[in-house]
């Protein structure tokens, strides 16, 4: 336990001596409060405009979750279909790249104007920008398996139904996870940059990335540190589920997965 | 009975195989295997040994002439054979018990079926202490023991093996020799097994074939005529030696050529 703990003091000191820093450049330099708030203010405005700022929070993790999980299922079948064939994957593999290099940036006025504003252009957002990274490594996973493995499996007359889910799928699942990490960080970033433009129906309601927006058109500096805070706290929070759900389903198996207090 | 009344268990007529068109690895090979052998190809690197064994599975396919196992074609005759490879090939997301059952799995046989073959052969080969574990969990020759036991699991006529025991320490290695010879006096299978190893050879073998490479082709077929059931005693006594000298000079001469 002991071991576990001293990772966190540590990380917790780091923040002290972060907050410390901001406030000592706020005395030093004194830098109005809207331009840089204090850490004290961005506190206060957390706890008064809680309702508003979980809100928001839960706005953009639906709109993100909802994107990630798309992409989940979506990458997961391309990623079976560029299985199939070295010939399939010189093919249509350019086009994974093209999603990887596109600036999100760039798309999100297109599929505003084509889906309308709201949280489903946000959620096609962060599908996008999350869809590559789970192709990639899925495809990766599901063609390097052992070749002595499915000769394994050839010579019990394995049909290739029960050659894909009983030898590349499983084969595939960590894989499979690097991916969903990697997608997972960035679907928050893709909802939180799809709001910037498509976030909101209604004035002054909205996900984190329109609050920002908004809190920075009334120079309420406080309430967007606040937002930021927020937006930080849902990428954390993403990673950790999918951390926890890699080692629920590798943890007994997977070498990556075991942890050193076992070995 | 003499051995031509047996039918032969395999058969290769006039074998070629060929990689890319030009390299040959096999040339012209005849040979007879029969029922209830323990035959061991042994030669150098590239002699072709497990390109034997691809081709008895039909896993590969010759370039010209005929194989034959059982009376049936490779292919066809999967079945009846089992293939243990190098590497224990185990599925590291499957339990011990669920890596044994994994032919039967394929095969169809339902769970309690499975599971009643998986047991006994589990016994056999020592791990009924280990059903529920991983494959990470496990040592080398342990693995090699689960990797024997799915194997023997769908009940084979014939058992492949390509140097499964190369990666393993030498006490290990002389162990399982001896648990493959008595698992091979209880269940009766028709062996073809591939090494380098000339002591494991003559351990092992009723009937080494002594390889050439470049192209592979049989150099020298020597009978191994110690009694079963061999023990570790066999390897001490001074006969065993000087036909693993002999065979040694032989697979030199082979290298050579």
């Amino acid at each position: 336990m002991k071991r576990r703990l001293l990772p966190l003091a540590n990380a917790a000191c780091v923040f002290a001596a972060m907050l410390l820093l901001w406030q000592s450049i706020l005395w030093i330099f004194h830098v109005p409060p809207f331009m840089l708030p204090s850490p004290w203010a961005v506190g206060r405005a957390v706890v008064a405009r809680y309702p508003a700022l979980l809100t928001s929070l839960s706005i953009t993790a639906e709109e993100a979750a909802a994107g990630l999980i798309a992409s989940i299922f979506a990458g997961v079948i391309i990623a079976l279909i560029f299985a199939q064939s070295r010939w399939v994957r010189r093919m249509l593999y350019p086009y994974t790249i093209l999603l990887q290099t596109v600036p999100i940036v760039a798309i999100a006025p297109l599929i505003l104007m084509w889906v309308g504003a709201g949280s489903v252009s946000v959620a096609l957002i962060a599908f996008i920008i999350s869809l590559a990274p789970i192709i990639a490594n899925t495809t990766q996973g599901l063609v390097s398996v052992d070749e002595n493995m499915v000769n394994l499996f050839l010579m019990h007359n394995a049909s290739p139904h029960q050659l894909l889910f009983k030898l590349r799928l499983p084969y595939a699942v960590p894989s499979l996870f690097v991916g969903i990490r990697i997608a997972s960080g960035i679907a928050v970033i893709g909802a939180i940059t799809g709001e910037l433009y498509a976030g909101s129906t209604r004035v002054g309601e909205g996900g984190l990335g329109y609050s920002i927006l908004y809190a920075s058109s009334q120079l309420q500096t406080d309430y967007l540190f606040a937002l930021v805070v927020a937006a930080t706290v849902l990428g954390f929070a993403f990673f950790f589920i999918v951390m926890f759900l890699e080692w629920y389903f590798l943890h007994r198996w997977h070498e990556s997965a075991r942890t050193p207090e076992t070995d | 009975m003499t051995e031509t009344f047996i039918a032969p268990q395999v058969e290769f007529a006039a074998v070629r195989k060929l990689y890319g068109n030009e390299r040959l690895v096999v040339d012209n090979l005849t040979l007879s295997i029969a029922k209830g052998e323990f035959v061991t190809f042994l030669g150098p690197s590239g002699c072709g040994k497990s390109t034997l064994l691809k081709l008895i599975s039909g896993l590969t396919s010759p370039s010209s002439g005929i194989i034959q196992v059982d009376g049936m074609t490779p292919r066809n005759a999967r079945e009846t054979v089992s293939y243990i490879f190098q590497d224990p090939t185990l599925l590291p997301w499957r339990t011990v018990r669920q890596n044994v059952g994994l032919g039967l799995e394929l095969e169809g046989i339902n769970r309690e079926r499975r599971w009643e073959t998986t047991r006994s052969l589990l016994e056999l080969v020592g791990l009924e202490q280990v059903v529920d574990a991983y494959p990470r969990e496990l040592s080398g020759g342990m693995k090699m023991r689960v990797s024997i036991a799915r194997a023997l699991a769908t009940n084979p006529k014939l058992l492949l093996m390509d140097e499964p025991f190369a990666a393993l320490d030498e006490i290990t290695r002389d162990r399982l020799n001896e648990e493959l010879l008595r698992l091979r006096e209880e269940q009766n299978w028709t062996a073809v097994f591939v090494t380098h190893s000339v002591a494991e050879a003559v351990f092992l073998s009723t009937r080494i074939f002594v390889l050439a490479a470049n192209p592979g082709r049989v150099h020298a077929v020597l009978p191994i005529e110690f009694p079963f059931p061999r023990t570790s005693a066999l390897r001490a006594s001074a006969e065993f030696n000087s036909v693993v000298m002999h065979m040694s000079r032989t697979l030199r001469e082979a290298t050579l050529q």
